[in-house]
């Protein structure tokens, strides 16, 4: 199994000839996307082809693995990017057939290729061969049939086990041989921020094995979106992958896939207002990662927490004056925002700058009671290391990568919306460690008050006759048949990516997401194996997953 | 009001004004006379049937269950947190063990793979307990009902004694729903008990169909299983 570890040393620039050459007459055909030129290669190419693009041209970054099943195929697309530059992309399309629908897996390449392919078997129905642990990872162990695959019956029966393993004081938990404990951390834990279920080996108080089980909120995301035409009536599921009020960020994840695929352009008020929505709801999620991991760590309803929660209630509020909403904000529309800023503007104006002049004093307090507190540091520094290496193997982004000193955001590195005209800087911290996530969240929230600030000047002089906040977008949008693309913002936790096909009519053909949590969580064995039990409660926390956004 | 306690009282214990006065504290003990102890006079006491007690107690001190789902639990930490601190009506106080707690707040999307671990914790329940069901979710599956793998509503699986709906419920909504539960529990009234067509069974008692055979070997006989009917849930 390789580690991720071996360097990755380029000899080649990304350029689409070269990448052509490179892969030579390996590649059957070429399927281009939207956003990334692609190549097709047979199924016992793929370890082969990922290593020569990640060894020798630097595509160290497998963002995505898609798979979804055409009439007369399987296909799995390998969606690969650069941790420097993520505007250079690549795919790697790789169909099998429908008989018999077995792929090399890519897992021995990208440590990430590990639970993204165990999710393309659960849900689609791709074997992959080679694959380390090819159990289902959504569904239960016992589910029937694959729920996205072309035939599958979803009024069949099924069942679903709970196996009576939950005793602690039986004895039979307890291995006789090699004298370790088996102990169940969730589905219902309130360490796990959701129902998360982590089944932990103990030697004493050392972890020697975590399997982090998710599914228990597998609520059919992609599914949802499939069954709902683009222009309404899928912006309002994105609010509930990542729930914790960063629902802005992640209608922008669907809004920039599908305008860019069907080349809409959005005015430029409108992605101000974007810019302004999107940073305030960072602000609160970020919050609320603050919030609940001085829970995990310093015990019952604290003081942090609750300051934490008073200072959300505030940016629920701005937020519920642009939107109408406190947390489902559905405010987004494809080419533009649902409505313009509310009416008087000068109390809109008013109340946000409040906010923002009374974080600094606030952030200052947090500071005195997290970040300088001895015992906040004792539980935190050095702590759930996260090596750089390991986190780009995996795929993780966002804050957990940024806290390993990997310095990339997609607002600066592959700029969407008004990030490119505004003064920010991208927060990273070296240490790698639960402390440094923290310290990372904690600097972001100054950055996105800055954004803030600048988009509320912006908007204020904003010449009153061109307030246009949306373009001109058909009715029933119907994009090309077989275009495909792959879009990922910078949500609150990494990267939120979106794969959509059409197919010619006014629903999408397939739509994955790529989530951050679920790839950030897939780090949590190699964070904690080794530490004590409660670093690695104090893990979990760190890496702020949202169950919602994890199992979709 | 004056500060008098009121005529009728004075009347009704009438006869006995001498013990009263004794009971009221003189000097330093006057700091614990209360108008309660100078209503009830020389009879302190109440008398109540002990049910009605019992109910004014539970729903005034209600232990609510830590249980956090989906989306909807957001809302339901607001409602606990500053601002709206539904502690304010003796209901929050949450408990991270289902053991030990009266209120089961379900804030979110069921799936079937959670199904058997929610009926698990509310069978941990201590009676009497009491479900609140938070969300569009909780009543029909919410926006995800068409999903392949989402339970119709919890009421599928437990019983619910209030719905609260929205998408999520604002917390005033929530608050509004549990101060409904107590002015319920105070009046007397205990669980409904509703059909759940999902129940616990131990696979090996399960009619042997073509599911149950196809999965004999690798389900333990012992184990417990939820069947879930999609044809037939709503
Ligand atoms: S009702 Fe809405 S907000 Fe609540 S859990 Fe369901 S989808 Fe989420």
């Amino acid at each position: 199994m390789s580690t991720g570890l071996e360097p990755v040393d380029g000899d080649l620039e990304g350029s689409e000839a070269d990448l052509a050459s490179l892969i030579g007459d390996r590649a059957l055909e070429r399927d281009d996307h939207v956003n990334a030129p692609g190549f097709v290669i047979r199924p016992d190419d793929v370890q082969d082809v990922l290593f020569d693009l990640r060894d020798r041209a630097g595509f160290d970054y497998l963002s995505c693995v898609t798979a979804q099943q055409y009439e007369d195929r399987y296909e799995s697309i390998y969606h690969l990017k650069k941790y420097d530059d993520p505007t250079q992309e690549v795919s790697v399309v790789v169909p099998t057939s429908t008989d018999n629908p077995v792929s090399q897996t890519a897992e021995p390449v990208y440590r990430a290729a590990d639970w993204a392919e165990r999710e393309n078997f659960d849900l689609v129905g791709i074997d992959y061969e080679g694959h380390p642990d090819p159990r289902r990872i959504l569904l239960p162990e016992t589910w029937q049939g694959h729920p996205l695959s072309l035939d599958y019956n979803q009024e069949k029966p099924q069942m679903v086990t709970l196996a009576e393993h939950a005793n602690p004081l039986k004895g039979d938990t307890k291995d006789t041989e090699t004298d370790t404990m088996f102990l169940n951390i969730g589905p219902h834990h309130p360490a796990t921020h959701g129902v998360l279920h982590v089944k932990a080996v103990l030697d004493g108080e050392t972890v020697v094995d975590v399997d982090p089980d998710i599914g228990y909120l597998h609520r059919c995301e992609e599914q949802m979106c499939q069954q709902g035409t683009y222009r309404h009536q899928i912006m309002p599921y994105p609010d509930r992958w990542d729930y914790v009020s960063a629902g802005l960020l992640n209608e922008w994840a669907y809004a920039r896939a599908v305008e860019d695929l069907a080349d809409i352009e959005v005015p430029e008020y409108a992605q101000v207002i974007r810019t302004l929505g999107a940073e305030l709801c960072r602000i609160a999620a970020h919050m609320l990662a603050l919030g609940t991991f001085c829970l995990d760590v310093f015990g019952d309803f604290n003081a942090v927490f609750q300051y934490a929660f008073r200072d959300r209630e505030v940016v629920q509020d701005i937020l519920e004056d642009l939107t109408g909403q406190r947390l489902m904000f559905n405010y987004f529309r494809l080419g533009g925002v649902a409505w313009d800023l509310p009416e008087p503007r000068e109390d809109f104006f008013e109340k946000t700058r409040d906010f923002l002049d009374g974080l600094p004093r606030k952030i200052s307090e947090y500071e005195d009671l997290v970040v300088t507190n001895e015992i906040f540091q004792i539980r935190c520094v050095d702590t759930g290391i996260l090596k750089p290496e390991v986190a780009k193997s995996y795929g993780a982004t966002g804050p957990t990568a940024r806290g390993s000193g990997i310095d990339m955001d997609l607002r600066r590195d592959d700029p969407y919306g008004y990030y490119e005209n505004l003064d920010w800087d991208v927060i990273t911290e070296d240490g790698m460690d639960n402390y440094s996530r923290v310290l990372v969240r904690m600097g972001e929230v100054e950055e996105s008050a800055k954004i803030i600030e600048q988009c509320i000047d912006l908007l204020e002089d904003w010449p009153e006759d061109d307030r246009e906040i949306q373009s001109n977008v058909p009715r029933t949008l119907k994009p090309d048949a077989d275009t495909e693309v792959y879009r990922g913002v910078e949500a609150a936790k990494g990267e939120l990516g979106i794969y959509i096909r059409s197919d010619g009519t006014d629903k999408p053909g397939r739509f994955k997401i790529r989530s951050p949590c679920f790839h950030n969580l897939s780090t949590l064995p190699v964070m904690t194996q080794g530490e004590y039990i409660a670093d690695l409660i104090a893990s979990l926390g760190s890496l702020d997953i949202v169950l919602g956004e994890v199992d979709r | 009001m004056s500060n008098e306690p009121t005529q009728q009282i004075y009347d009704s214990t009438a006869p006995s004004t001498e013990d009263r006065d004794a009971r009221m504290g003189q000097g330093v003990d006057a700091r614990m006379n209360s108008k309660l102890r100078e209503a009830f006079g020389a009879s302190p006491f109440i008398l109540t049937k002990f049910d009605q007690f019992m109910n004014w107690v539970r729903g005034s001190s209600m232990f609510m269950l830590q249980f956090g789902i989906a989306c909807c639990s957001i809302e339901m930490i607001h409602s606990y947190a500053i601002k709206h601190d539904m502690d304010r009506f003796g209901a929050g106080v949450p408990r991270a063990s289902p053991r030990q707690a009266d209120v089961i707040i379900v804030p979110g999307t069921i799936v079937s793979k959670f199904g058997p671990r929610m009926k698990r914790v509310y069978d941990q329940m201590p009676e009497p307990k009491f479900v609140v069901g938070m969300g569009s979710c909780t009543i029909s599956g919410g926006p995800f009902q068409e999903g392949y793998n989402v339970v119709k509503g919890a009421e599928e699986i437990i019983p619910v004694d209030i719905h609260v709906p929205g998408c999520p419920p604002r917390p005033e909504a929530l608050i509004y729903g549990v101060a409904k539960l107590q002015e319920r529990i105070a009046n007397g009234e205990s669980s409904p008990v509703v059909v759940k067509p999902y129940e616990l069974e131990q696979f090996g008692d399960l009619p042997q169909d073509e599911l149950v055979q196809k999965l004999a070997d690798q389900i333990d006989e012992d184990d417990l299983v939820m069947r879930y009917n999609w044809s037939d849930s709503p």
